[in-house]
């Protein structure tokens, strides 16, 4: 009796029924796109940490860079343009300056990094050297007192290049990196003239194993090619530290014995906070980073996306599924409403209120069910609409402040931006089944509150009053 | 069967007397008819014997139980095991087929399945309307229809049948085969029977006849012999 008056019921009033069950799967199509974006800009926020952050590094040591030493030229370039602005420099003189530049952090030396290895609850602790090949190449143009077109004259190009510990890969910049062609750094290493590239770089500047690339002035032979993780933003190439602390330079300041940039992992996920306070106290002056601490300074679309996603597609889809909800409960007790004389005549035969309730809680189940059905297809279009506009993410840490002016800030600003790490990553939306079973939980709890608003009114008639408004 | 003393409704504290001061005394088998104006009661009265609705004041004993009294549970379960109606505009589930219609007389009976639709379909054929069972109210005449309501009262075998205006909808031929049919289970059945109605040629049929005037019931026997008036249920206020 339940099954077939539900489905006649249902047949009945077909078009109000799929017009509340296409409200509700408007709703629940858009959580599930919301859930499932918001999923992927989850993902996409762990491989962006992640390879910002590297796989076993739970701290990172850094020291801010020192006044006026920040992001900009190379030190000999900046020098050239001072020679060319005092006249020592004539026009027309070709400049082909090649530095490996230290330009983003301060520095910390071999007995503060042993002293960071030391540390309570400090499994490991590597130093590296992340810098910055910065090349100027072009002709001094003539130029009028204190201004002209010096930028225009002159080609700079930049690659990143760490410096790495090759004989411990993890933690640090290799750690989450797989060998793709050729071979790893070894101990052998050392000091020699070998680098390994970057998957994505040496495929745009055709590189391949036994190729040589000039690093700050020095030619190097690529051993490896590396890839990392999706989304990473790696540097160019990978050096050992060893010959990175021979050939790179702050200013005029070698770096011998030094790293810019400490690598912790901590002996469990409980002993971060510890760690963290230790190198805290231990190097007041230095910036102690954890994963969380770096999300926070990520910026980009990446931030944007999950401001979008936390924020309006969350208020969106509660909006809709509140709209949704409103007009089924509204449309079940108008509907209840047109059948007093109905439920009036089953309460004359008998039928308790419960079991008209019972019967109205199920036809509004059914719709719910129904446009939660239709939402889960509707949420997996737009989930696959977002995988299909696949769209790119950015996230950026670590541009230091460019504090240069006029032509030199200018390509200041220029070699500033390309030393910062951007990383790009697109953008999917996987479903989710938690997202599918919210989607019938949302669906089942739409269509019995729906019933329930519907049941209490039809509970509440007196037999005789519906009975009276026939007549 | 029926024991009604000084059965009163009022309606907005007192404003209005529907019911006012009714007694009755109606014997197992017995057939009443209940006629007057418009307005002065009629179903009321119908609605508080069949437990639809409560007096104000008063006692409505159905087979000894009080079912002003009685709650709301005990009422539904008196209404789904004891007393059929027919209404005058049918009352039919609109969606549902005159077999159908029939089955939720016993939906609350706890009759399942088979037994239900096979007692269903003997209800139908008693009226005449086997070759109807698959067909929605839509598709049935307005005789054909109240024959549906009626197999719907008579399908749980109830001791009472309560009929308001039954024939107020149909012309004249179908009236009396309306009627022909009531006047059929009636006897065959031994039912009690309540029927509210406008018509006289309808009210001649009964065995007593109220009348309805101002809330107030007067009875009289309509057939010689039957149904004597009982003293003080001349009902004056």
């Amino acid at each position: 009796m339940f099954w077939t008056y539900l489905r006649r019921e249902l047949r009945r009033r077909m078009r109000q029924a799929i017009f509340i069950a296409l409200g509700l799967a408007l709703g629940i199509g858009l959580v599930i796109t919301v859930t499932s974006a918001a999923t992927g800009v989850q993902n996409a926020q762990a491989a962006v940490l992640h390879s910002l952050y590297g796989v076993g590094t739970d701290v990172t040591v850094t020291q801010p860079p020192k006044q006026g030493s920040g992001a900009g030229l190379s030190f000999g370039f900046k020098q050239q343009i001072k020679q060319v602005r005092s006249g020592q420099i004539a026009a027309g003189t070709k400049i082909n300056d090649n530095e490996l530049e230290n330009t983003q952090y301060g520095t910390l030396t071999a007995s503060q990094l042993a002293a960071v290895s030391r540390q309570q609850h400090v499994t490991a602790a590597t130093g590296a050297l992340s810098l910055t090949d910065i090349t100027a190449t072009g002709t001094v143009p003539a130029l009028s007192a204190g201004s002209g077109t010096f930028s225009s004259s002159f080609t700079t190009s930049t690659f990143t290049v760490d410096g790495v510990d090759v004989a411990r890969a993890s933690p640090g910049p290799l750690s989450s990196a797989t060998v793709t062609a050729g071979r790893n750094f070894g101990q052998e290493d050392a000091t020699a003239d070998v680098a390994l590239a970057d998957s994505g770089y040496a495929t745009a500047d055709k590189l391949t194993t036994g190729s040589t690339v000039d690093i700050g002035g020095t030619n190097f032979t690529i051993v490896g090619i590396v890839s990392v993780p999706q989304g990473s933003s790696p540097p160019s190439l990978y050096i050992p530290l060893a010959k990175a602390q021979r050939i790179g330079a702050t200013g005029t300041a070698k770096l011998t014995n030094e790293v810019n940039t400490i690598y912790v992992s901590a002996d469990s996920a409980a002993d971060i906070p510890a760690v963290q306070h230790e190198l805290t106290r231990l190097l007041p002056s230095a910036t102690v980073t954890d994963a969380s601490d770096l999300a926070s300074q990520v910026t980009g679309s990446v931030g944007s996306a999950a401001s979008l996603a936390n924020n309006l597609g969350t208020w969106l889809s509660a909006a809709v599924l509140a709209a949704a909800f409103g007009l089924a409960i509204l449309l079940t007790m108008a509907a209840v409403a047109r059948r007093v004389r109905e439920f009036g005549t089953l309460k004359a035969l008998g039928w308790r209120s419960r079991r008209i309730i019972g019967q109205v809680l199920g036809e509004s189940i059914a719709i719910g069910i129904a446009g939660g059905a239709a939402g889960v297809a509707l949420g997996y279009a737009g989930a696959a609409l977002i995988d299909k506009l696949a769209p790119k993410l950015s996230a950026s840490t670590g541009a230091p402040p460019v504090t240069a002016s006029g032509a030199a800030g200018k390509l200041a600003q220029q070699i500033s931006s390309a030393a910062t790490h951007t990383v790009y990553v697109t953008l999917t939306a996987p479903v989710t089944l938690s997202a599918i079973l919210l989607a019938v939980a949302l669906a089942v709890a739409g269509g019995l509150l729906a019933g329930m608003f519907g049941g209490w009114r039809a509970a509440r008639l007196r037999p005789a009053a519906a009975l009276a408004k026939v007549e | 069967m029926y024991k009604l003393a000084g059965v009163t409704k009022e309606y907005g504290h007192g404003a209005v007397l529907a019911v006012r001061d009714v007694g009755l005394d109606l014997a197992d088998g017995e057939w009443l008819a209940v006629r007057g104006p418009t307005g002065h009661g009629k179903s009321t009265l119908l609605q508080i014997m069949g437990g639809l609705d409560r007096p104000t004041r008063g006692t409505v004993e159905l087979d000894g139980r009080d079912l002003a009294r009685m709650s709301e549970t005990g009422v539904t379960k008196v209404r789904a095991r004891l007393i059929g109606f027919v209404f005058q505009s049918f009352n039919l589930v609109p969606t549902l087929t005159a077999a159908e219609n029939v089955e939720t007389a016993l939906a609350p009976l706890g009759v399942h399945g088979a037994q239900r639709r096979r007692r269903a379909a003997e209800a139908l054929a008693a009226v005449g309307l086997a070759d109807r069972a698959g067909h929605l109210p839509s598709e049935l005449s307005g005789g054909q229809q109240q024959r549906t309501a009626i197999a719907r009262a008579l399908v749980k075998e109830p001791a009472v049948l309560l009929a308001d205006e039954p024939t107020g909808n149909l012309d004249e031929d179908t009236r009396d085969d309306i009627i022909g049919l009531l006047e059929r289970v009636w006897r065959e059945r031994h039912l009690t029977m309540v029927m509210v109605t406008h018509d006289s040629v309808v009210a001649a049929r009964a065995q007593r006849t109220g009348i309805m005037r101002d809330g107030r019931l007067t009875v009289a026997a309509t057939s010689p012999g039957v149904g004597a008036l009982r003293p003080g249920t001349d009902a004056v206020g």
